[in-house]
Parts: C-alpha cells; structure tokens; sequence
C-alpha cells in the first residue's frame, strides 16, 4: 500500500487544489483530509456520507460547584491556566487529570468527550475519509492517527493500493500524525520569500521523520525568479521537482464552481498537474 | 489594545495585514508586533527586525530516578499523553509527547520523579525599526505549538498596542493565540474554501467571546458569498484589499504592501481606530 502525503509548510499554496486534482487523475485509491481543523477537500469532492463516527479525544475536567470546598489546590496545580474562580474552562483544560487527583472532596469530574467525527463517506472519485474537529479543541493530531487508519483498513478492504492524503499546513502535531509512516511527500511550495522559507522547515521536517520528499512549485510564473532560487535549494538538497503549475485563473473559477481545474480541459494548470502526476506514477511504482 | 490577526485557511493575507497595520501606526505610537505563527514565523521576513535576545522556550519533563523507582507503573496509568510506558524493569520516557502537566511526578508513592526542562523552542526578540518584534519558533520535530505561543505572549506589555500574528486552523494553537485579545481580525479570501475557514474561525472567536472584524484579501466580483455570510452573521468587514498582481508580486519579494504602496497607509491607520472605536463601545 502506497501513501502518498501532500504537504506545505506554509498554508494556501494549493495543497487542497492540487489533491482534488490528483483525484481525479489516480485510480483505485482512497482520498483522505488530514487537516482536521480546516478540512476542504469536500468542497471540492461533494462526498456522500456513508458512516459517520465519534472522536473520543482527550479527557476534560470540570468542577461540581455544589460539592467544591473553595479550598483552590486545583487551580494552584494546574499548568495550564485553565482554573479560574472555581470553574474550568473546557477551551484551556488539556485533559491532565492533575485537579481530579488533587481535589481532596471529589467535586473534579473527569470524562472523555466527543470532541469530533470522521466520516467515510463515497465521492465520484472514489472512497473519501474526513474528519471535523470541534473549534479550538486539542488532539488534532489523535484524530489525524484515527482518519488515517481508518483510511488504511478501507483501502485493505476494497482492494484499493493508493491512499493520497490532503495534510495540515504548518509543523506541528498534525503534520507530525500525518507524515509518521508515509511513503512520500509531495510539498507544495509557492514562490515567494514566505514560501521558501516555510518549505525549508517542512523539508527538515520531513528528513527528521526519515520521509522521502518531492515538491512542486505552484504559480510558479508569478515570481521566476523565486521559482529558480526554490529550484536551486532543491537541487542542493537532492530534492526532486515533480512539476511546475502556472498561474492559472481556472483554478479559482473552477473552484468557485466547487470543481476542480481538472474538469478544464487543456487548461494551463491542468496540463501541468497531469505530467506531474505521470511523474508521481513512477515514484509510485505503477 | 491587543489585536489578533487570524484566519482560519492558511495563505489568505494574516502577516501581510499584521505587517501593513504594524507599520502604518509604527510611527506615531509604541507597536509590538508577537509573531504567534511558530509553526511558520514569516513576519521576520518582511519586517526584518534585528534580534538582541533569544531564550528557549522548554517544558517540564519527567526524569527518573531509577534507584527510588520500584516500576509500580503509577506514572504510565495517570499519564493521559501517553508520554511514560513501564515495561518491566524500564521505564519509558517520550518527551515529544509530554505537556508538561507534572501529574507523574506529583503522584508517583515512590517520589522517583523529578521534572526537567526539555526545548521545545525558542523566542527572539528585538526591534524591526520603532516597532518592538517578538517571535516564537518552534523546533522541528516537536509536536507541541502552544507552549510555544504562550512564552511569545507573555512578552505583551500592557501599556503598548500589541498586533499578533496568529497561525492557520481553529485548533488548540489558533485559541493560545488569540486568546486574551481585545479584537480579532479575521483575514479571507473570497473561495468556497475561504468561506467555509472562515466560518470555523469566527466560531472560535465565538467561544472565546473575542469580537471579530473580517477582511476580505484578493477581492474580486465573487466577494459577494462572503459579504453575504458577514451581514447574516452581524460581523462587519471592514476591510477589502483587491486582487492584484502588482500586490502579489510585492508580497513574493518579501516586501510589505504599506512600504511598497504607501496609498494604503491611510487605510490601515483608519481600519485601526475604527478597531479602537468597536473595543470602546463594546461591540
């Protein structure tokens, strides 16, 4: 079974586009939406839903007025800053317990919460697993753990040896639950000083977690000579470049219309997301 | 004041428009600008501010006492991070995965554990100009962007007007961010997926009861689902900045729109009292 992860560093580059794109062009694979906190690759794939399930993420604690003694051992211990007058706030608890240990009358509950679903649900193009977290709750990475394994039983089910994954931007706890264990990543950088320097990061990212790493240039005719400097530090650091989109108003009409620049025929960025998903193939092995 | 600047989908303008209001009213009152993006810092790049300290950013972490540990396995069951495993006679310690929430040490009957820091980042800070800069930077590799922000924040000083460059998502580090803020800035653009990213980062400021303004960035005809959303919703926009290539190309060269295009001062100076006017009146 291959993975196949499409990342950024930086966020707004076209990872989305770019995915509902390559969804199109591949076939008997599962699609998955990683970025649990922002997903939109629905909007562009118009899935149907076929189960949807609760995310039990971490733990919350929550204080019972009625038995609470004042005596305010909890909100000296907690690190989190969550404890304020006697209450806690469900945003800032991280679910440590530390309170409920604490509490010597027992007025801390503790519960693990529904903070979340995921969803497999059946697109034009093919099984789709995504997931919605609660705004501003914690354990995006658990749930991105969850999504993908989910992914990975249903692809073994239906036969299906491709699983291509539309990752969070940034560095951090999901893009880490994203990567761990994926078979490549495809970067997708932009040119500019923003871009670059973010692509960097994520590239460092990657070689820590020992991930093999392509990347592609979208918009790359908006600043050239960007686009060379992110080719040259590529070529430096033995990255392959697997394509180069152009600028291309298709891609936000396209969208506008909830499609993907792929239903354009011979429009500029489909010609070039096509070659790079025949470049793709043979990092596939396919 | 302290205002934030969010923004749900990555890439629609936040540390354009934190940069531009930051150097529009640099001039005239004290700025600090708290680059809470540590996943991604860019306002460095385009402010280009010299920095004169830098300070690691570190948690707590458990660190055994093998003589006192009797490998009872207290510390594995209480940990809900999964950061300690007790495997027989060893004991297990995952620093990445840690919070910090000292409930193993606190709890162990052996009193075995004792806490030690463990980087996880670092903060600079400096000055780019008349405008005092702070930035978090988290290091590769480690999964924990929140304790990162919080260090950044506790740079905030009371008697200044502080702009704060948030990261993308609704999650757990958008909240740390803009948390505590007067006003939130929300920064779209106008595409299905602006839209809907938009609509989950105003329900974060909703929980957080922080009052919010949006501005619509690369504004084109189709602005109109937007706009639609915003006057339902009773949040005013309060800001539209064009599609432009000349924009684009200034913002791929690392330069900020206010210096290349000073027509916009102005704008970003009214869009700032206008800011202070809504926080007055309590909107």
């Amino acid at each position: 079974m291959f993975e196949l992860l499409v990342i950024s560093g930086k966020g707004g580059t076209g990872k989305t586009s770019l995915v509902g794109a390559l969804a199109m062009l591949a076939k008997n694979k599962v699609l998955v939406d990683c970025d649990v906190d922002a997903p939109d690759l629905h909007l562009l794939l118009h899935p149907e839903e076929e189960s949807s399930n609760e995310f039990w993420g971490g733990y919350k604690a929550s204080i019972n007025i009625e038995r609470c003694t004042r005596c305010g051992l909890c909100e000296e211990a907690c690190r989190f800053e969550a404890i304020k007058d006697f209450r806690i706030h469900p945003v800032f608890c991280e679910g440590c317990g530390v309170c409920f240990r604490l509490c010597p009358v027992g007025a801390v509950e503790f519960k693990q919460l529904a903070v979340g679903y995921w969803y497999i649900s059946r697109t034009n193009f093919g099984p789709l697993v995504h997931a919605r977290l609660g705004v501003g709750e914690e354990n995006s990475g658990k749930l991105v753990t969850v999504v993908r394994q989910a992914a990975r039983n249903l692809a073994r089910e239906r036969g299906l040896n491709l699983i291509i994954i539309d990752g969070p931007p940034g560095i951090g706890c999901p893009v880490i639950s994203s990567l761990t264990g994926v078979s490549l990543a495809l970067v997708v950088t932009e040119p500019t000083v923003a871009g670059k320097h973010d692509l960097e990061r994520v590239i460092n990212l990657a070689r820590h977690f020992r991930v093999p790493t392509v990347i592609a240039i979208n918009k790359f005719d908006l600043a050239l000579e960007k686009s060379e400097e992110i080719e040259k530090y590529c070529a430096q650091q033995g990255l392959e470049i697997v394509g180069k989109i152009p600028f291309d108003e298709e891609v936000n009409r396209a969208l506008s219309r909830g499609q993907s620049f792929l239903t354009v025929k011979h429009s500029k960025a489909a010609c070039a997301v096509t070659s790079l998903w025949e470049k793709l193939q043979v990092r596939l092995g396919s | 004041m302290k205002v934030a600047v969010a923004s749900g989908k990555g890439g629609t303008g936040k540390t354009t428009v934190a940069v531009s209001l930051a150097l529009a009213l640099g001039g005239s009152v004290p700025i600090q600008f708290l680059d809470c993006d540590v996943e991604e810092p860019n306002g460095h790049l385009f402010l280009k501010p010299v920095y004169t300290r830098e300070e690691e950013v570190t948690l707590l972490v458990p660190e055994i006492d093998e003589n006192k540990c009797n490998y009872c396995g207290t510390c594995a069951k209480i940990c809900n991070f999964n950061a300690i495993a007790v495997a027989g006679r060893k004991v297990l310690v995952f620093p990445e995965l840690c919070h910090g929430c000292g409930a193993c040490s606190r709890f162990c009957p052996e009193g075995a554990i004792r806490e030690v820091p463990f980087r996880i980042g670092v903060v600079a800070s400096g000055r780019a100009g008349s405008i005092e800069m702070v930035e978090g930077r988290l290091d590769i590799g480690k999964p924990l962007a929140p304790p990162v922000i919080k260090a950044v924040k506790k740079h905030a000083q009371p008697d200044k007007d502080v702009i704060i460059d948030a990261p993308p998502g609704t999650s757990c580090p958008v909240v740390a961010a803009i948390n505590g803020s007067d006003f939130c800035l929300l920064v779209t653009e106008p595409t299905p997926f602006g839209l809907y990213d938009l609509k989950l980062a105003v329900e974060v400021t909703r929980e957080l009861g922080i009052p919010c303004g949006v501005i619509i960035n690369r504004s084109t005809s189709t602005d109109g689902d937007v706009e639609k959303y915003c006057y339902q919703e009773g949040i005013p926009v309060v800001l539209k900045i064009p599609f432009d290539q000349r924009y684009a190309a200034c913002y791929a060269q690392g330069h900020p729109l206010v210096l290349k295009f000073p027509e916009w001062i102005p704008a970003f100076k009214e869009l700032w009292q206008r800011i202070v006017g809504m926080v007055k009146k309590g909107v």
